[in-house]
């Protein structure tokens, strides 16, 4: 059988993958695609924890779904700012997108 | 004892994390993305191996049939730069990088000084079944109603922003 401490390492494996990305990737779709990375880690987590811990309770499961809904949710409206800032200063590299900026 | 269920686990990390570390570095974003498909199916598949086989369905259906396909449209509709000509980092991914392996050794140790470090599944009850205790809990007051509907509520607030956000306005009067 597989100890619960393997998937735990996975998963920070996998999230501190996602956030090399986010912090260093100057594109910002391959930063959204990162924080969809460390989303997935955490949903790892989440499931692990359900099953090993308390497997009587749904409560993981639920919260996975919610966190599901909440990626969905963010990934839309990220998509749609990339697309609107490219429409009108015709890049998304991060580091130029800075009219807020001080 | 090396089982098979071990095996299968192995083999299945590594490849997710390999494909992770590709989508991150990898200089075509197109590529990233199908790199990203990959991950997530891995991921599907680590919830196969968890018993919770309803979840490995949904991400399968959401992330790799709709995320995943939103990004890659993203991407096409920002073409210019899906092949990159100038660098893919900023010139700060050595602090990212010296940051995120930070992270990584503190979660591992924080993982291995914890006293359940080798705990082992127990099996689940014969009579527990995963899906119908998920859709109880989903609608039920003394459940998840409530965070559940604030979730459905986010999503149609989030399609709309999306849209308007998205809507291509014309100039008046040109």
């Amino acid at each position: 059988m597989i100890p619960l401490s393997y998937y735990l390492i996975f998963a920070a494996g996998l999230f501190s993958i996602g956030l090399f990305g986010v912090l260093a990737r100057k594109n910002a779709i391959a930063i959204l695609i990162g924080i969809e990375l460390m989303l997935n880690a955490v949903n790892v987590n989440l499931v692990a924890f359900w099953r090993y811990r308390t497997p009587g309770m749904i409560a993981g499961q639920v919260f996975t779904v919610i966190v599901l809904a909440v990626a969905a949710a963010e990934v839309a409206v990220g998509l749609a700012l990339f697309i609107s800032i490219y429409r009108r200063r015709d890049t998304i590299a991060a580091d130029q997108i800075d009219l807020m900026k001080w | 004892m090396m089982t098979v269920s071990l095996i299968v686990f192995l083999i299945v990390a590594l490849i997710t994390l390999g494909s992770a570390l590709m989508v991150v570095i990898a200089r075509n974003l197109v590529h990233s993305a199908l790199w990203l498909v990959l991950t997530l199916f891995g991921v599907a598949i680590l919830f196969g191996l968890l018993q919770a086989g309803f979840l490995a369905v949904v991400q399968v259906v959401i992330y790799i049939g709709a995320i995943s396909i939103l990004i890659i449209f993203a991407i096409m509709l920002t073409r210019r730069i899906a092949s990159d000509t100038g660098p893919r980092f900023n010139e700060n991914w050595g602090w990212a990088l010296g940051i995120s392996l930070m992270m990584f050794a503190a979660l591992v140790w924080v993982i291995v000084s914890w006293p359940g470090f080798h705990v082992q599944a127990q099996p689940l009850d014969a009579r527990f079944e995963p899906v119908v205790e998920l859709g109880k809990a989903l609608v039920s007051p003394n459940g998840y109603v409530l965070p559940f509907e604030l979730a459905s509520v986010l999503l149609l607030a989030a399609l709309i922003g999306a849209i308007v956000i998205a809507w291509e306005r014309k100039p008046e009067g040109r």
